[in-house]
């Protein structure tokens, strides 16, 4: 008998002995996962995207806002330069056609290297309550560009924040038929406290995040 | 890991006069304690979403074979291989066999505490594969060649001074002072590794029965980074670790983060299912999850079975006044504090474990704190009661023990003894009304006095009018 025989079986014959509990039929658990019940929720914050920003600042991510797309290469130009952070990175695909170069740019969409110093990336979608981002891996989405580079920047429409994770997972079964292979929650830049529990921002991903705020 | 629980007594000794220790002990209380306290009232209502989390906990519990398998099955059906093992050395057999199979030569690890239950590291380097530990606190201990000492934060124990010594001998430069420098170092120093890996090792915090995933919370990043850039991938973890759903999960990782760092969420939380698609740029090629009995499923069905409920954020441990002055090396294995003292001796044997179920005031903190509502007293509790039943206890304490039980059962003689032993001890405690030595308990005088009783007993008192 191999361990995996060995180890259900134990369990089997332990559960046979569980008068209090008992085993739940089977229907209650396929209706269980076809249903997928929802535990107790936080409130719907009134304002989603001021409870989003207020919570992403929090975080330690900054945040930008415009109302047109355009305006983001120079947003990021601004940004960048007053950090004196390189004036170079990758970005999606689906973010290539944005006027990269006309805000003094160079950005280039491909998969990321070691050697990136600055990813751009889109979101799937954002989580008011915990100011989450939500992003999911895929051929035109690469999970590296939000996690090798110093500075991750990623780009948010506003209209795809939801409230809670439970949200976020209610849109992606809606919108994607199978599970992707990576969905990554980001909540701000990487940090550790392992040294005398003192929080240090930036230890093996982007030592900063940058939202910026557009609509689609 | 080597479990060395047998001498506890010793090691607490020892911890209790470790005065860098005690100072670490302290910042601990500071960042965790008060931590966790300002982030769990953010939960609207804390109450009913502690109870859904233990009732999640338990639908998978009185369950686990059903959702073991419709685990096993999701998980397979999107590429991953699942593997069995029924102790640690058969986790790290199947590791090495892993490693072989895929021509592995170096391999980079996110933190795994089941992963420490095998002893796994030393067994791969046997097998002739490099490992390195990412997760900053993980990294300085296997430089330190020293064991964990929280589950979360495992190198609480060590102050940045002794890090900056370890770094500058290890590393080869200039000894750096600052936290944030000696962070840079070690991001500077791991890069590479992660790269050049052929293998990346993580563990589990859960598994979703629904989607055949493996859910992993992280801060540092470097869980993402060892599971995203090697090409083979294996996670190890309990058996108990299934949720049924996506929605589930969310409820107990709405309580995780904030129980254990005090974090509204940590910054990654990674939602890992299958293998990469040919068009994917990045991911791993194999997929491998161990799925680790090592006697958990003893617990099944058996009136210990709330403590698989367990989800590792170490409130417990944070919260109890005997883990907040002895730390985590002197309970002897991977996990301490109350939960270490339920699960050590149930996973590794009670015998090899005595003083840890005795180890622990039964304030009841654990169980306040606790998201999943473990009943951790209660479970110490039965430990020590099987204990008393299987003899375990020494031949005093039985003696005592059974003494006071033959003693309460029999009224009479029993107010005889008392109002005799509270006129001596009265006596014996003079003008200051202290006794300094008290033949058989020199480990309560030893530290402080004991106050001697006022001279009656209080059922004398009662009987005199004089209750109040």
């Amino acid at each position: 008998m191999n361990a995996r025989e060995k180890i259900l079986g134990r369990i089997r014959n332990a559960q046979a002995r569980m008068p209090q509990t008992g085993a739940t039929p089977r229907e209650t658990i396929s209706s269980h996962l076809a249903q997928h019940p929802r535990g107790p929720l936080p409130p719907v914050p009134e304002d989603m995207l001021a409870c989003f920003k207020e919570r992403a600042l929090k975080l330690s991510s900054d945040v930008l806002e415009t109302n047109d797309r355009m305006e983001i290469p120079g947003l990021l130009a601004r940004y960048l330069s007053e950090r004196k952070l390189p004036m170079r990175g990758v970005c999606w695909p689906s973010l290539a056609g944005l006027p990269w170069s006309g805000a003094g740019l160079e950005m280039q969409s491909r998969p990321t290297r070691d050697m990136d110093l600055i990813g751009v990336t889109g979101a799937f979608c954002a989580i008011a309550e915990t100011g989450t981002l939500m992003l999911l891996s895929g051929a035109e989405t690469p999970a590296t560009t939000s996690l090798l580079p110093e500075t991750h920047v990623a780009v948010l429409d506003p209209s795809r924040i939801v409230a809670t994770m439970e949200d976020a997972w209610e849109l992606l079964r809606k919108e994607h038929q199978q599970q992707p292979r990576a969905v990554n929650f980001i909540s701000g830049p990487s940090r550790t406290a392992d040294i005398e529990q003192t929080v240090t921002l930036g230890a093996h991903g982007p030592y900063r995040v940058l939202l910026i705020l557009a609509p689609h | 890991m080597q479990n060395t629980a047998i001498n506890f007594k010793r090691q607490v000794t020892i911890k209790l006069a470790d005065a860098r220790l005690q100072d670490a002990l302290a910042r601990l209380q500071t960042r965790f304690v008060e931590g966790r306290s300002a982030v769990i009232s953010e939960i609207h209502d804390l109450e009913e979403t502690r109870t859904a989390a233990a009732a999640i906990r338990d639908r998978v519990l009185n369950d686990l074979e059903h959702w073991l398998l419709q685990f096993e099955q999701q998980a397979t059906a999107r590429g991953a291989i699942v593997h069995w093992a029924e102790t640690g050395d058969d986790v790290n057999r199947i590791v090495a066999g892993i490693a072989a199979l895929h021509g592995v030569k170096t391999a980079v690890k996110s933190k795994s505490m089941v992963s420490e239950e095998c002893g796994l590291n030393d067994a791969l380097e046997l097998a002739g594969v490099k490992v390195m530990e990412t997760d900053l606190g993980e990294y300085i201990l296997q430089l330190a060649h020293e064991a964990p000492s929280h589950i979360v934060a495992p190198v609480v124990h060590k102050n940045k001074e002794e890090i900056s010594d370890l770094f500058a001998e290890k590393h080869q430069l200039p000894r750096k002072t600052g936290i944030a420098e000696l962070c840079r170092e070690a991001r500077v120093v791991l890069r590479p590794a992660f790269l050049n890996a052929d293998m990346g090792i993580s563990g589990g915090n859960f598994l979703v029965a629904e989607t055949g995933s493996v859910l992993i919370v992280t801060n540092e990043g470097n869980g993402r980074l060892a599971t995203t850039l090697p090409r083979v991938h294996v996670a190890i973890t309990g058996i108990e670790k299934v949720v049924p759903t996506l929605e589930d999960v969310t409820t107990l990782v709405r309580l995780l983060p904030r129980s254990a760092t005090g974090q509204s969420i940590t910054n990654y939380v990674s939602v890992l299912t299958g293998t990469k698609n040919s068009a994917d740029h990045d991911g791993p090629e194999h997929f491998h999850i161990i799925l680790l009995d090592n006697n958990r499923s003893s617990l099944v069905g058996s009136e210990m079975q709330e403590m698989l409920r367990c989800i590792r954020c170490g409130a417990c441990m944070n919260h109890c006044p005997v883990y907040q002055n002895i730390g985590g090396h002197a309970y002897g294995w991977v996990y301490p504090g109350p939960m270490g003292s339920i699960l050590t001796p149930l996973l590794s044997g009670l015998e090899k474990s005595p003083d840890l179920p005795n180890a622990s005031t039964l304030c009841g903190a654990c169980a306040v704190v606790c998201p999943v509502k473990i009943p951790l007293p209660d479970l110490l509790r039965k430990l020590r009661e099987k204990q008393m039943e299987h003899g375990m206890k020494s031949r005093r304490e039985t003696f005592m023990l059974n003494s006071w039980a033959w003693l309460a059962l029999h009224p009479a003689i029993y107010a005889l003894t008392t109002k005799i032993g509270v006129r001596l001890m009265s006596l014996l405690g003079g003008k200051d009304k202290l006794l300094h030595t008290l033949p058989g308990a020199s480990g309560w005088t030893d530290g402080r006095d004991f106050p001697a009783p006022a001279g009656k007993t209080f059922r004398e008192l009662y009987k005199q009018g004089q209750h109040l």
